[in-house]
Order: structure tokens, then sequence, then C-alpha cells
């Protein structure tokens, strides 16, 4: 995709339409269910540039999945209901028509999931797969989308692919499949890419060659990268900045340096400290957080942390009241948590970074 | 994927001699243990006024007092090259595919089934046309409209349709439709006889639409499952975040996979069948298998009833080698392993 | 706490054995699937799951299994407890041999051997409440309890962490952790003395993880457990391993303590394995001196001869190709099967390159191509 030329005129309106490539606001995905509203994203909001990756962390059930699906368009109606704004390169993909936001999906933003296997068509070839994306979007021949199959397959590292073109995805190796669900993605250049935990279902050899292939294709095309993911490892790979995700919400969001080296939510000092580290010397014990998350239908009142925060008595009542806003401390990081800056400074270097 | 042809192709033929082997027996065995001798199913052919010895000749003579396999022997040789039936006066040449004789009538029944196979068959292929389109078409709507009214209605309809008996079904659209508005067929005609297509659809339209309506009704309800199933699977999702229309992600990526498991239940139904829709058949006094099969037992023929048996498993066991030559052609993996 | 225990521990005459004793040891430990192709279903090949392992474990220690899936960690656990028959090879629990047992002499053992499953969902009865399941293994092995199943059951859910209240509850009501310690709780009630535990947390979110991880390490401690740990995640592997085996194709490929074995990794595949965790640091982002292994692991129904590792391995000679590498102890408690081994002082090299010319048996058993 070239950038559409810029005039004056079109900044003003970009800057009212969202100002970032991509830009959330206040996104909120409610699901009315038998037993109550899952609240499965409650209000987050965050932005990205071309050729910037934001990784999306937190436990199973956090609402990355959902949030990443909302982007995408790919609620059933009716089923979710959706508000806020979602502006990619200026337009509202919540206020768009279906139509509209489909032709958008596969040409300028493009998702690949979890199960390589369960994600393509049993029945159909690779080839045949990433033809049909292509043809979507582009006015092309049989012929000339093959060919442009074949090369996508060869970009993402595939050997013979014009044999391989012809494979079934049960052919495929785990590590081939996602590869071949990368080209497919890739197939219309978006400008977005969405991975949603790309390599939990991957060997850690073949997880270090899908990162080093997602890093390496995103500098060719220049895209923004959305990588969803449990694991802090794999964030930090790829990862320029990084939100965390706690019960639909957003508790911390910085550079990804910043998380790492300054993380400042008691939620992201736990995942952390849960974490048995293989490059620090081995810890007798490992720091679990205790409990379970919340239920999305009864998010704990206050800060949804609360139950499960060592530090939530430091706050006069206030984390089981009060919820806390996602506010910026300093240098973009922000933060969503009671605790004063003293106290914060001092549980991080007396309690935390001690034992991590 | 050769060997699975040839695989599929065995087994099929080896299920058949099965079937035959279990057939006859139960045939043939059944009477004997209720008591019925030799003797007394070779009087069915001689006639009971016939004397004791000579009724007693003709068991000898046509085989009855021989072994169950020795029997057997006998039927499945028939069945590839014929028979020599002797029963006492004359000697007859019974040509294959040889089924048999009828007490009742003596005639070998083989071409009574030639005979009335093709009304069989047109009835189960006019239906099975009816339910596939409208049943698999409503499971398809009603699986996309979920929950919706329209959705609620039409599965109101296809219970009804799978709870129904069809002598209820196909008295009522008869009183309704043939004797009430005069727009069908009585029924009790051949349709083969009809001397143009159309009034073979003429005599065949309200059997068709009755047997299609008690299947359309299971398929529909298949069919919605089936969906609804397929239409949450990932690569459904996949489909949908490439940009695909809704249209295409439905026909070509959900209803796909969906509606390969009801091939094999088709196969199985449309064999099943091809035997004689027995209620059906006899309900619009069709003269197909179905009717014949009722009469012959009804009358204790046991070779016609034999005969519409084996028919019936020979299609049974070809409608399910299709179904899984056809599972290889739609599922790459049982094509290449 | 039950008489299973007493009775266990507290036999007269019977002397306690002493941590640090062998209790279970393996040898050439082998399990090939048939495959089974073609008109007649005749056996074509078989997939090498297992092939040719040998090692031992002591009491009290955690020996963790480690490798990509598909090399056969799941198939040596459920060879360990026997819930497979190997093809060949002798499993020696107690010093007695089990590789062979018939069900019915197995089922004495199974109160010393338990298994924990990956996921702890399917591995629970949906429609047996979590009493009863706890509860099982007593009814299963017709041991009396003091006071009552019930109070057992309840003392044992309340050991993994969970309230006695949960008696009655059912399997679907729980978390993915908290199933995970109603599996673990089913396992202690006979006071196994050999736990293998299949990916115990792999299914589970790192807070939850790191729960299990802990509980696991306080029943061990607690009751002189000794764990076979299956596990892929080599972070977890090293947090919770005396030490550790790393598997490639059915094949130990190293053995060797957690600290040598992390610290001077020795085997290529292993260094590969180590390089390639992503690291929750973004100051390792800049480095590049990382190795990254090239396509998947290879069938294990056609592996490739000699060191089967040679089609991914960057060190790979001709010799490789050829000549299998035994698996030899190069330093104290540290085995390597590489004719070039890692991080290796130049006597150590020569004993790797030795051993593979003294060990005629895998030359013969694996010719040239
Ligand atoms: N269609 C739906 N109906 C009801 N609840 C849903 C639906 N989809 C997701 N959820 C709930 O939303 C929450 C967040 O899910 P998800 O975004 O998939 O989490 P994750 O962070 O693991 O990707 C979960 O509790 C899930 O049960
Ligand atoms: N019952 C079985 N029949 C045939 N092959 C099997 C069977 N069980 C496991 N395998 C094969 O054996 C190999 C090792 O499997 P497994 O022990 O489950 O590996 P891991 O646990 O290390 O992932 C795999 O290739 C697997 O496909
Ligand atoms: S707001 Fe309170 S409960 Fe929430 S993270 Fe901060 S200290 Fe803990
Ligand atoms: S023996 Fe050769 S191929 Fe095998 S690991 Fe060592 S160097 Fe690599
Ligand atoms: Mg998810
Ligand atoms: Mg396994």
């Amino acid at each position: 995709m070239t950038e559409p030329q810029v005039s004056a005129q079109d900044t003003v309106q970009r800057i009212d339409r969202g100002e970032a490539f991509l830009d959330v606001r206040d996104l909120k995905v409610h699901f009315p269910t038998d037993d109550g509203v899952v609240k499965s994203v409650d209000g987050i909001s965050f932005k990205l540039e071309r050729g910037r990756t934001l990784g999306i962390v937190g436990e199973s059930g956090s609402g990355k999945s959902v949030t990443s699906l909302s982007i995408m368009g790919l609620h059933k109606p009716g089923v979710a209901r959706i508000s806020g704004e979602i502006f990619l390169d200026g337009q509202d993909l919540i206020s768009s028509s279906r139509e509209e936001v489909r032709r958008l999906r596969g040409k300028r933003m493009a998702m690949i999931f979890q199960d390589p296997l369960s994600a393509m068509h049993p029945f159909y070839t690779v080839g045949h797969q990433i033809v049909e994306a292509y043809r979507v979007h582009n006015d092309v021949s049989k012929q000339v989308a093959r060919k442009h199959a074949i090369e996508m397959l060869d970009r993402v590292g595939i050997p013979q692919p014009d044999k391989r073109v012809d494979a079934y995805p049960h052919q495929f190796s785990g590590g081939m499949r996602q590869r071949a669900m990368i080209a497919m993605a890739l197939s219309c250049d978006p400008d977005l890419l969405i991975a949603d935990e790309p390599t939990t279902a991957l060997d850690v050899t073949v997880q270090a060659q899908i990162l080093d292939l997602i890093r390496d294709l995103q500098r060719e095309f220049n895209s923004a990268v959305i990588i969803i993911t449990h694991d802090l490892g794999v964030v930090a790979e790829l990862a320029d900045e990084i939100q965390v995700m706690y019960a639909g919400r957003a508790i911390e969001y910085s550079s990804a340096e910043d998380i790492f080296d300054r993380p400042q939510h008691p939620y992201t000092w736990g995942l952390l400290g849960s974490m048995p580290r293989i490059d620090r010397e081995r810890s007798e014990r490992l720091i679990p957080i205790k409990g379970a998350p919340p239920s999305l239908i009864n998010v704990p009142q206050g800060c949804a942390f609360n139950p499960r925060c060592n530090y939530a008595h430091l706050n006069g009542g206030a984390s089981e009241t009060e919820r806390p806003e996602l506010l910026d401390i300093g240098g973009g990081h922000l933060v969503a948590c009671h605790l004063s800056p003293q106290e914060r400074t001092k549980a991080w270097e007396t309690d935390i970074k001690p034992k991590l | 994927m050769f060997a699975y042809l040839v695989r599929r192709v065995i087994g099929a033929v080896v299920l058949l001699f099965i079937v035959t082997a279990v057939t006859f027996s139960i045939f043939f065995l059944v009477p004997k243990l209720g008591g019925a001798s030799a003797d007394d199913l070779a009087s069915r052919y001689v006639g009971k006024s016939a004397g004791q010895e000579q009724i007693h000749e003709t068991a000898v003579k046509l085989g009855f007092t021989d072994p169950l396999y020795v029997q057997y022997g006998r039927f499945v040789k028939g069945l590839f090259v014929g028979q020599e039936y002797n029963y006492g006066p004359a000697t007859e040449h019974c040509p294959a595919p040889c089924f048999g004789y009828s007490f009742l009538t003596q005639q070998p029944v083989w071409p009574d089934l030639v005979d009335r196979l093709p009304v069989t068959a047109s009835l189960a292929a006019g239906a099975a046309f009816i339910w596939l389109v409208t049943g698999v078409g409503t499971g398809i709507v009603s699986a996309l409209r979920r929950g919706s009214v329209l959705d609620r209605s039409l599965m109101s309809v296809a219970l009804a349709g799978v709870s129904l008996p069809i002598f209820f079904t196909g008295l009522l659209s008869l009183s309704i439709f043939s004797y009430g508005l005069g727009w069908t067929a009585q029924g009790g005609t051949n349709p083969m006889d009809a001397s143009n297509p159309a009034w073979w659809a003429y005599d065949l339209i309200l059997p068709w639409v009755t047997l299609a309506f008690l299947y359309a009704a299971a398929y529909a309800r298949l069919t919605r499952a089936g969906m609804l199933e397929t239409m949450n699977e990932d690569f459904v999702r996949t489909a949908r975040a490439k940009g695909l229309t809704e249209r295409a992600v439905v026909m070509k990526h959900g209803l796909r996979s969906a509606l390969t498991p009801i091939l094999t239940i088709f196969g199985l139904d449309l064999g099943l069948l091809l035997g004689g829709a027995i209620l059906t058949e006899t309900t619009f006094s069709l003269p197909g298998l179905g009717q014949y099969a009722v009469i012959a037992l009804r009358a204790n023929d046991l070779p016609k009833v034999l005969g519409v048996t084996l028919i019936a498993a020979f299609f049974i066991v070809l409608a399910n080698l299709i179904v899984d030559l056809l599972y290889a052609v739609v599922d790459p993996r049982v094509r290449i392993s | 706490m039950t008489t299973a225990n007493t009775e266990s521990t507290g036999v007269p005459g019977v002397i306690e054995p002493k941590i640090g004793e062998e209790l279970l040891s393996v040898e050439g430990l082998v399990k090939h699937f048939p495959i089974r192709k073609g008109l007649l279903q005749r056996q074509t090949g078989a997939v090498q799951a297992v092939d040719g392992l040998t090692f031992n474990v002591t009491r009290g220690e955690t020996l963790s299994l480690v490798g990509e899936s598909g090399c056969g960690k799941t198939t040596t656990g459920r060879l360990l407890t026997r819930l497979l028959e190997p093809t060949s090879g002798r499993i020696v629990f107690e010093g007695k041999d089990i590789s062979h047992l018939s069900e019915g002499k197995m089922r004495p053992l199974r109160r010393d051997v338990q298994m924990i499953f990956q996921d702890p969902y399917g591995s629970l009865n949906p429609r047996h409440t979590v009493g009863k399941i706890v509860g099982a293994p007593y009814k299963l092995q017709n041991v009396k309890t003091e006071q009552g199943t019930k109070k057992a059951v309840q003392e044992l859910l309340e050991l993994v962490g969970l309230s006695p209240e949960h008696y009655n509850r059912y399997p679907h009501e729980f978390s993915g952790g908290q199933r995970q310690r109603i599996g673990i709780a089913r396992t202690l009630a006979l006071r196994p003395k050999l736990i293998v535990a299949d990916e115990p947390v792999s299914a589970l979110d790192v807070s939850i993880q790191a729960q299990v991880v802990n509980l696991l390490e306080d029943l061990q401690s607690e009751f002189d457990l000794t764990y076979v740990m299956i596990a892929h995640d080599l972070s977890v592997v090293r947090h919770v391993s005396d030490r550790v085996a790393v598997m490639y194709l059915g094949k130990i490929v190293e053995l060797a303590d957690r600290v040598s074995l992390y610290e001077k990794p020795m085997h290529p595949y292993t260094v590969a394995l180590l390089s390639a965790v992503p690291i929750p640091d973004t100051k390792r982002k800049a480095k590049q001196d990382r190795i990254r292994l090239q396509g998947d692991v290879p069938s294990p129904i056609n592996p490739p001869p000699a060191c089967r590792f040679h089609t991914r391995c960057w060190k790979a000679q001709e010799i490789c190709k050829t000549i299998e590498p035994p698996l030899v102890e190069l330093a104290p408690g540290h085995r390597s099967a590489c004719h070039f081994p890692e991080n290796a002082t130049p006597e150590q090299e020569a004993t790797a390159q030795a051993a593979a010319k003294e060990d005629p048996a895998t030359s013969k058993q694996n010719p040239a191509g």
C-alpha cells in the first residue's frame, strides 16, 4: 500500500478522526448471556503507527482475542455489544457498514490465529486458500494469483513453493502451516497485521523461526503489527510497546523496555514473578499471584485486581471502591493503580526487583 | 488411495456375502425353527392336495432336505449362473440371476423385481431430489438466522415432519390434494406406464412430496446442526478474516464441511429406499418393491421376501461404497494420508 | 492420615529406603508403534516413538524429560507407568522388573507409580463429583482409610489447596488450575513413591502455573516424592528439576544435572533449544548470536540414520551421518550423544570421538546410509 497523499486539509481531518494509523478509543465489547453481561473488553484505548509493533499480554480470558476480533469486525452481529471507536487510517470501523469493513479485511488489515491446523480449511489446498484471499481484493486471473501465492510461500520460507502450493494443510507441519497462514495474511500487503497467539501451539525452535519471520516481514512491509500472547518472552522479542490486560481492561501500557525494566503495576509484577526465568539465577521459589482471575460477569468493585493484590490495603480503601484510571506517570508510561509514586517505587525496589 | 479404493470394494463384496448368508439363513431357518419341515416348504410348490410321498420327493429334489450351507451354496450359484429346478413333473431352468420361484405363483422372482424396481427408483430419486434441496436449504437458512422467528417456525415444521408417520401425512395429502382438489393422481396407477414424463411426474408428485417431507425434515435438522457447528470453526473465521463475502464464507467454507457427514446419511437413506419405500408405496398403492414385499410377507412367500431383502441389501452396500469413495473425493485427508 | 500411608511407612522390620537410592532404572527402552498399510493391513513400518532409552531415577529427585513435541516424552511416561508395554528393554522399579508385568500383577504397583496428565479437564470424569474422583483410587485398590474415605479425601483436598467443601462439586465448576489440583489430589491418595507428571502446568496461565509448580515442590518435600516431569518449557524445567534428559526423535541426546545442562550444554540440540527460549528482557533482542534451527523435526517413522539430529545440526560432519554417537559421560553426571560436543574441553572432545569408535554395537546397528 502506498501512503495516500496527505494534503493540509486531510491532516486536519485526520486529527479529528483519529491521529494514529490505528487509533482505538474506549472500546467496549460486552456479550449479553443468560448468566449476565460478560464484559470481555471494558474500555480500552491505544494507538499504533505503521512500522511499529504493539504487544498485548494478559492471562487467558483477559479480553485479548475479543479486542482483536473487534478491530477485524469479526464479531457476529447481534451477539456482541460493541461501543467506542476504532480508526483505521482515519476511518471509523465501528460506524462503518459491514460491507465496508469486509472490504478492508484481508486487504488493509489481516490476522493470523493460534492453531494453524484448524484455521485452514482441510478440504482446500494451501495454494487455493491463498489465491482466494488474493483474488477477493485483486481483480486478477487465477494464474496470476497462483504465481503470487507461490511467491508468498517462497517469501515466508516454505521450501519448493511451486510444489507445496498444491499441498493440503494436513500435509504441512505445524510450523509450515503457520508460515502458510502468514503468507495468506500478507498476500494483499495489509497495513495492519494482527497475530493472535501465533506461536502458542508451536515448539520453541519453530516459535523462534516464526517470530523471526514476523519481525523480518514487518521490516519489509512496514506494516503495523499487533502481537497477542500470554508469554512475556514472546512480546519481548517483538514488541515496541506493550499493553498488559487484566479482566478486560488495560492496566499498564508503555514501551517494552519500561515494562521489563521498570514495571509499575502490581499485576505486571505478579506476572514477572510467576515466570521462572532462564536468564537469571534460579530462584528457590516462584512468586505466584494468589487466587484466580475474576469472572467477567462479576468483575470486582474498584480495581479488578484487588482481591489478588498484595498492595490493595495501602490505598485507604480506594482499591476496593474506585476503579483506577489508566494515567500517564511520565514518559508515556501508563498505569491504572492507586498506589502513590513513593509506595510504588518502594515496593518495586524492595519487594519485587530483588526477587526477579 | 488405490489401496483404499480396492479395500472398500472388497469390503463391500464381503459384506454383501455376509448379508446374503444371514438373510438366507434367517428365511430358511426361521420357518424350520417354527416347526415347518422340509416337506412343508415343498408343499408350497406342489400344493397341499398332493400326496405325502410326492411332496417328500419334491422336497428332496428341490434340495430342502439338504444341509443349510448346501442350500445356500446353490442359491448363490443361482444368483451368478442360474439354476435347474426339478420339481417332479418337469425341470425348469431359472436363468441368472436366479432368486428362486415364488411359492405362490410359481413364477421366477427376478423378473418381478426388475419390473418393480423402476417404480421404486423413480419414487426414491424424485423424493431424494426434493428433500435434498428443501431440507438442506431450510437447514442453512435456519442456521444462519439462528434463534429468529423464521428459524423457530421452520424447525417446528421440521419437528412435525420427523414425528408424523407417512400414512398420516400421505392419507391427509391424498384426501386434500387428490380427492379434494383433484390436483394430483389418486394413486394405484403404475407411473412407468405413463406415456410421457409429465404423466409420470403427475402420478408420483404426491408420494414424492410425502416421502420427501419426512426426510427433508430430518435433513433440515441435521444440516442446521452441522452448519451451526462448522460456522463456529476456526477456518470459517479465517475465511471471514480474508474478507470473503458472507455468501462465499457460507457456501464455500461452511456448507462444504457441514454437508460431508450428511453425505453418509444420504447414501444410507437412498440405498434403503431403493429396497422399497414400504409405507409410501402402500399408502399410494404404487407397484414398487416395497408394496411387493408387503404382499409377499402377508402371503408368507419366502422367495419373494428374500429377493426384495437382497435387493435392498445390495443397494445399501452399493450406496455405502459410493459414499466412501465420494468421501475420498471430498476430503483430501482421506485421499492423501 | 490414611492407613495407606501408615501401611507403606510403618510396617515393622522394613527399613525405610533412603533418598539418593535408585528407585527406577530403565535400560534400552524401546517402543515402536506399528504402521499398517495396504490391502491386507500388513505392517509396513513403525513409528519409532521411543528408541533405546537408558537412564535411572533416584529416590527423591526430579528428573525432567524435555524435547520438541513428538520426540517421545509422553510415550516414555506411559511406559514408565506401564500404561504401555515396551517393545523391548527393561524397566526396573524398586529392584523389580516390571517391563512386561500383566495388568493384574501391575495393580499393586499402581499405588506406587502414578501419573498426572496435561489436560486437567480431559482426565477428570465430568459426571463424577470431586469427592468421587479423588476417592476413586481407594476404591480401586480396596484401601481402608482410618476415618472413612470422605475424611481422607477432604484432607487431600486441603493438602492441594482446595477447600474440603468442594467435595460434592463437579469438575466443570473449577478453573484450569483448580482442576489440575484435583488431579494432583487424586494422584496423591495412595501415597505413591513415583509420580510421572506429563506437562502438568503447560495448559495453565503463568500465575496459576507458578502456584501449581510450588505445590508440586511442597508435596515433594513433604512426602519424599520422586518426580519424572515431562515438559517442553525449558524455563519451568530448569526451575523444577534436579536432572534433565533432553530427547530428540525417541532418543536421549543429553542427560545432565540441572546446573551443568543449563550452564554448559554439550549437545548442539540442547544449545539450540536453550537459545530459542524467548527471554522476557528487551535487552536480549539486540543480541544476534542466537542459533536458529532450520526446518522441523523429521518423522519418527523414518528417522535420519546415525545421529538423528544431523539434518538440522549446524556442526554436522560426514561421520554424523554414518556413525551414531553413543551417549557417553563427558563430565561427572553429564552424558551427551554427539561427536562434536559444545562447551567441551579438548579431552572431552577426544572422549566423545573415542567412544564412537569403541562402540561397535551402535555402528553395527546403524550401518552407513
Ligand atoms: N461470544 C462470546 N459470548 C460470551 N462470552 C464471550 C464470547 N467471546 C468471548 N467471551 C468471553 O470473553 C472473555 C475474553 O475472551 P478472550 O478475548 O478470548 O480472552 P483471551 O485474552 O484469552 O484472548 C472470556 O471470558 C470469554 O469467555
Ligand atoms: N498410540 C500411538 N500409535 C501410533 N503412534 C503413536 C502413538 N502414540 C504416540 N505415537 C507417535 O509417537 C511419537 C511420540 O509421541 P509422544 O510420546 O506423544 O511425543 P511427545 O509427548 O514428546 O510429544 C509421535 O510421532 C506420535 O505420533
Ligand atoms: S489499585 Fe490497588 S488493588 Fe489495584 S493494583 Fe493498585 S494497589 Fe493493587
Ligand atoms: S553428532 Fe554431529 S550431527 Fe549429531 S549433534 Fe553432534 S555434531 Fe550434530
Ligand atoms: Mg485468546
Ligand atoms: Mg506429549
